[in-house]
C-alpha cells in the first residue's frame, strides 16, 4: 500500500522540487505578482483538464480540444459586440458557446459509441472539421471583440485576483463534486477500469460515454469563451498548442491513460507543474523551442514512472 | 524409469489461500501422466507452478534431477517443458511455420533474414508427426481449433533434437472442446509421442484420464490425496477419491431446501438461439433453485448468458411475472429482474479498482442517488447490513476489492443482486475458484437468497453441487433438454442417471 499511496502524492513532490529549483536559479519566481500569473495562466489550462480528465478516467481520450475551444471562441466572439456581425448578445453569448462545446461533445460521443469508431480517431476527425468551421467561417480572419462587459471575465479583478483564476477554480469545484458525489462520477471510474462488469451490472455504458464527451465538450466550450475574453478575438488558430498541455498536464498529474486511476484534483497539480516550468524556463530565459522540447520529455517522465509497469501484461 | 520431472512438498498460498499443500509428484521418461481433481482442487496452480508464472513458497522442483525454478511459460518453454493450453498461445495473424519457430528463428537466418523455404519445411516435419496435413505457409487463423491444437503440440515436439534434455508435455484440459474423432486421433498421438517425450494430462474427465495415461494422480484441496497405476483404478474409485466424500447432505444444506415455492416468476418458451439451444421452455417459481447440467456445449452456458442480457436469442420468449421482456441488454435484464453471477469473477464479476461499498451498489445507482447525487449514508448503512448478514470479511465498506479473498469477493457479487431486489438470480459457477470453507458459506447464501424468494437458475462448478442444491434439474445436451430431474431433499437423483442424458 505504501508505494500506492507514494504514487499518487508525487506529482505534489514534483511541484513542489520544482519550485525550489527555480526558485534557486530565478528569485523573481517566489513573488506575489508571478504566483498570481502562474495562477492566471493556469486558468483555461485547467478548465480543460476538467472534461480530459473524465474521459481518460474512462479509458478514452480526447483530441478534439483544439477544435471545440476555437470553435467556441468563435462563436463567442461572433455573438458579442464585436466587428463582423451585427450581433450584441453581452453574456448571453457565454452559454451559446458553452453548448457549441456540449453539442460537439455529444458528437464525438455518438461517434465513438454508435459509429464504433475509437474515440482516438473520432475526436481527432472531429476536432479537425471544428477547425475548418471555425477557419471556412471567417475565411480565415479573426473576429475582434468591442465588448468591454465580456471581457472583464478573463481581465477583470476580483478580491484581488484575475477573474479567470475564479471562473477556473468554479470549474474544479463542480468537477470534484461530479467526481466524487454522483452516479455519473462512480460510472466513470467502473467504465474505467472494467467495462465489461459494469455493463453486467447494469450501468448504460454507452449512454455514460457519450455524456462523459458531452461533459468534456462543455468545458473546452468554456475554455473557448474564456480563450476569446482573453485576447479579444476569435480565430481558428486561438487553441494552438492547448491540446499538448492538457494530455501532458493529465498525465503528469498521475491519472492513467489506461483508466479507472486519477482524480480532477490530480490534473489541477498536474497543470500547475507544465505552467510553472513554463514560466520557470521563461525566467531563466530558456529558448522557447528548448521548452517544447522540456515538456515533450516531461510527459515520457510522468507515463514511465506512473505506470505500474509489474502489472502490465504487454504495453501497446 | 528414469524420473524427468519431480515436485518435493511443493506449497502455494495465496492471500487467504493454501492453493497447494505439500504435494509430491514425478513424471518418468515417455511416461504419460494423468492428474485430476476437481476445479478448485489445485490443477490450474499446479500448471502455474510447473509454466513459472506461478512461484513456490516451500519445497522445490527438480528437472532431470536438478533444482529448477523457470521464470516464464517461454523459460520453461526452452528447456524443455512444454505447455498445451485450453487458451490456445497461437498468433493467428501468423503462419503454422512461423509459430512453431517464434522466437527461435535464428536456426533459420541468413544474413538477418529468415530463409522461408527451410523454416517451412523445417515445420513439415514437426507437422508431420502429429498427422497435421496442412500447409507450413497457411495462416493460423484459417485452421480450426483442434488443428490449432495441433500446431501448438507440433511446437512442443519441435523442441526434440533441438534440445539436450528430456521433454515433457504438459496437455490441459485438451479434450474439452474436441469432437469425439478428433479426440480419438489425440490420443492416438499421444501414444506415439510417448517414445520422444513425457506427457502429463489434465483433465476432469475420468474416462479419458483412465485411458491415456499410464499413471494417475488425484487432487483434492490442494493435496496429492491418491496415486495410483492406470490399470489398478476405475472410474468410481477415482470420483470417490476426488470428490474425497459420500454425498454429503449437510454440505449442501439439504435440510433447509424448500418443498413448496412462491408464484411463478420467470417462464421461458421455446428459447431457441442459433448454433447453441433448441426450443427449451422452462417454468420457475420464486424461491426454487432451477439446476443446469451438461457438458461444455450443451447449451447451459448460452442459455444463461442469455438470460443476463449477454446472448441475444434467436426466437422464444422470456417472461417475468407473466409479462414479456426484452434482454437485448444487460442493462434490461438487470432492470427486468435479472441478477447475473458470472463465472469469471475476476474479470466479470467485480471491479477491482472499486471499494466493496461501490461494487455492492453498481446495479442498483438509482437506489443511493438523487438527482444523480450519491446519498453516502443511505448507502453506507445498507452496505454495512450486508456485510454483516453475509460475514463479509473486509476490514470496512471502503476497502478496495481486489484486497477480499475469493470468497468474499463472490459474497459481495451475491449481495449486489439482493440490494438491487433481482427476481432471477442466474448462478454460473458461483463457487468457482473458492475454498471449501467459502464453498459452504455461498450455500447457505443460496438457500437464503431462495428463502427471500428469489429464483435462481443454478450453473453448478460440479455435478455434486447441482444435485445437492437444486429443487429440480434440467438436463441438457446438444441444446436440448434431455431429461428433467426433481430433486427434494432425501431422495436427490443419482449422478449417473444425469451423466447418462449429458452425454
Amino acid at each position: 500500500m505504501a508505494s500506492i499511496n507514494l504514487r499518487a502524492l508525487a506529482p505534489i513532490g514534483v511541484f513542489f522540487l520544482l519550485c525550489i529549483v527555480i526558485a534557486i536559479f530565478s528569485p523573481n519566481f517566489l513573488s506575489v505578482s508571478n504566483a498570481i500569473r502562474i495562477l492566471n495562466a493556469s486558468a483555461i489550462p485547467v478548465v480543460l483538464v476538467m472534461g480530459a480528465t473524465f474521459v481518460i478516467l474512462m479509458g478514452s481520450i480526447d483530441l478534439s480540444i483544439e477544435g471545440i475551444v476555437a470553435l467556441c471562441a468563435v462563436v463567442t466572439a461572433s455573438l458579442v459586440l464585436n466587428d463582423t456581425t451585427a450581433a450584441n448578445l453581452g453574456m448571453w453569448a457565454i452559454p451559446f458557446a458553452v453548448l457549441t462545446g456540449g453539442m460537439v461533445g455529444a458528437i464525438n460521443g455518438a461517434t465513438h459509441v454508435y459509429l464504433r469508431v475509437p474515440s482516438f480517431m473520432a475526436t481527432l476527425g472531429i476536432g479537425f472539421v471544428c477547425l475548418g468551421i471555425a477557419t471556412a467561417a471567417l475565411g480565415g480572419f479573426p473576429v475582434r471583440i468591442a465588448d468591454r462587459g465580456f471581457r472583464a471575465l478573463t481581465l477583470g479583478r476580483t478580491l484581488g485576483l484575475p477573474n479567470g483564476i475564479w471562473v477556473a477554480t468554479a470549474a474544479v469545484l463542480v468537477a470534484l463534486v461530479i467526481q466524487e458525489r454522483t452516479r455519473l462520477g462512480r460510472y466513470v471510474f467502473a467504465i474505467g477500469t472494467d467495462e465489461v462488469t459494469a455493463r453486467q451490472s447494469g450501468v448504460p455504458v454507452e449512454r455514460i460515454r457519450i455524456l462523459v464527451f458531452v461533459l468534456a465538450g462543455l468545458f473546452s466550450g468554456m475554455a473557448g469563451v474564456m480563450a476569446a475574453a482573453q485576447l479579444g478575438q476569435g480565430h481558428a488558430l486561438i487553441a494552438s498548442g492547448r491540446l499538448f498541455t492538457t494530455i501532458t498536464a493529465v498525465v503528469v498529474g498521475g491519472t492513467a491513460l489506461s483508466g479507472g486511476v486519477g482524480s480532477v484534483l490530480n490534473s489541477v497539480v498536474g497543470v500547475l507543474i507544465v505552467v510553472v516550468l513554463t514560466n520557470g524556463m521563461v525566467l531563466m530565459g530558456v529558448p522557447p523551442f528548448v521548452q517544447q522540447g522540456v515538456q515533450g520529455f516531461l510527459i515520457i517522465v510522468a507515463v514511465s514512472i506512473a505506470l505500474d509497469r509489474r502489472q502490465l501484461e504487454f504495453v501497446k | 524409469m528414469k524420473t524427468v520431472l519431480e515436485l518435493r512438498n511443493v506449497t502455494k498460498e495465496f492471500p487467504g489461500v493454501r492453493a497447494l499443500d505439500s504435494v509430491n509428484l514425478h513424471v518418468g521418461r515417455n511416461e504419460v501422466v494423468g492428474l485430476i481433481g476437481e476445479n478448485g482442487a489445485g490443477k490450474s496452480t499446479l500448471v502455474k507452478i510447473l509454466a513459472g508464472i506461478h512461484r513456490i513458497n516451500e519445497g522445490e522442483m527438480l528437472f532431470e534431477g536438478k533444482p529448477t525454478s523457470f521464470r516464464s511459460p517461454r523459460d520453461a518453454f526452452n528447456h524443455g517443458l512444454a505447455m498445451v493450453f485450453q487458451e490456445q498461445s497461437i498468433i493467428q495473424t501468423l503462419t503454422v511455420a512461423e509459430n512453431i519457430f517464434l522466437g527461435r528463428e535464428q536456426e533459420f537466418l541468413r544474413f538477418g533474414i529468415i530463409d522461408k523455404r527451410s523454416m517451412n519445411s523445417a515445420a513439415k516435419v514437426e507437422l508431420a508427426k502429429v498427422h497435421l496435413n496442412c500447409e507450413p505457409s497457411e495462416k493460423c487463423s484459417k485452421l480450426d481449433f483442434a488443428a490449432r491444437q495441433m500446431v501448438e503440440i507440433a511446437k512442443a515436439l519441435s523442441l526434440d533434437g533441438r534440445l539436450d534434455s528430456d521433454i515433457v508435455i504438459l496437455l490441459d484440459e485438451p479434450t474439452s472442446v474436441l469432437e469425439r474423432r478428433e479426440i480419438n486421433l489425440l490420443f492416438e498421438i499421444i501414444g506415439e509421442l510417448k517414445a520422444k517425450a513425457s506427457i502429463i494430462f489434465i483433465s476432469h474427465r475420468l474416462d479419458e484420464v483412465l485411458e491415456v495415461s499410464d499413471r494417475i494422480y488425484v487432487l483434492r484441496d490442494g493435496a496429492v490425496v491418491h496415486e495410483t497405476a492406470s490399470a489398478d483404478a476405475s472410474i468410481t474409485g477415482l470420483h470417490e477419491h476426488m470428490v474425497g466424500r459420500q454425498l454429503d447432505h449437510e454440505y449442501y444444506r439439504e435440510n433447509k431446501q424448500r418443498s413448496s415455492f412462491g408464484d411463478p416468476v420467470l417462464s421461458v418458451r421455446d428459447l431457441t438461439i442459433d448454433g447453441e439451444l433448441r426450443n427449451l421452455s422452462v417454468d420457475l417459481a420464486a424461491g426454487e433453485i432451477l439446476g443446469l447440467a451438461g457438458v461444455v456445449g450443451s447449451g447451459r452456458e448460452a442459455f444463461a448468458r442469455c438470460l443476463g442480457g449477454l446472448m441475444l436469442p434467436s426466437s422464444g420468449e422470456i417472461l417475468i411475472d407473466g409479462k414479456p421482456v426484452k434482454l437485448n441488454q444487460p442493462n434490461q435484464a438487470v432492470d427486468s429482474g435479472f441478477g447475473f453471477v458470472p463465472s469469471e469473477r475476476k474479470s466479470e464479476g467485480i471491479v477491482s479498482g472499486l471499494s466493496v461499498a461501490e461494487n455492492m451498489t453498481l446495479a442498483a445507482g438509482k437506489r443511493f442517488s438523487r438527482f444523480g447525487f450519491i446519498r453516502f449514508d443511505r448507502e453506507r448503512t445498507e452496505c454495512q447490513h450486508w456485510i454483516k448478514r453475509l460475514q463479509i470479511r473486509t476490514p470496512s465498506v471502503k476497502t478496495p476489492m481486489q484486497s477480499l479473498s475469493g470468497g468474499n469477493q463472490q459474497k459481495v457479487v451475491l449481495s449486489k443482486w439482493q440490494i438491487v431486489g433481482s427476481k432471477v438470480a442466474v448462478l454460473d459457477h458461483p463457487t468457482r475458484g473458492i475454498d471449501v470453507g467459502a464453498k459452504e458459506d455461498v450455500y447457505e447464501l443460496i438457500r437464503e437468497m431462495a428463502d427471500q424468494g428469489i429464483a435462481i437458475v443454478l450453473l453448478g462448478d460440479t455435478l455434486e453441487e447441482v444435485i445437492g442444491l437444486s429443487n429440480r434439474i434440467l438436463v441438457l445436451r446438444d441444446g436440448e433438454v434431455s431429461a428433467q430431474f426433481d430433486a427434494p431433499a432425501g431422495a436427490k437423483p443419482d449422478q449417473l442417471d444425469l451423466i447418462s442424458n449429458m452425454v
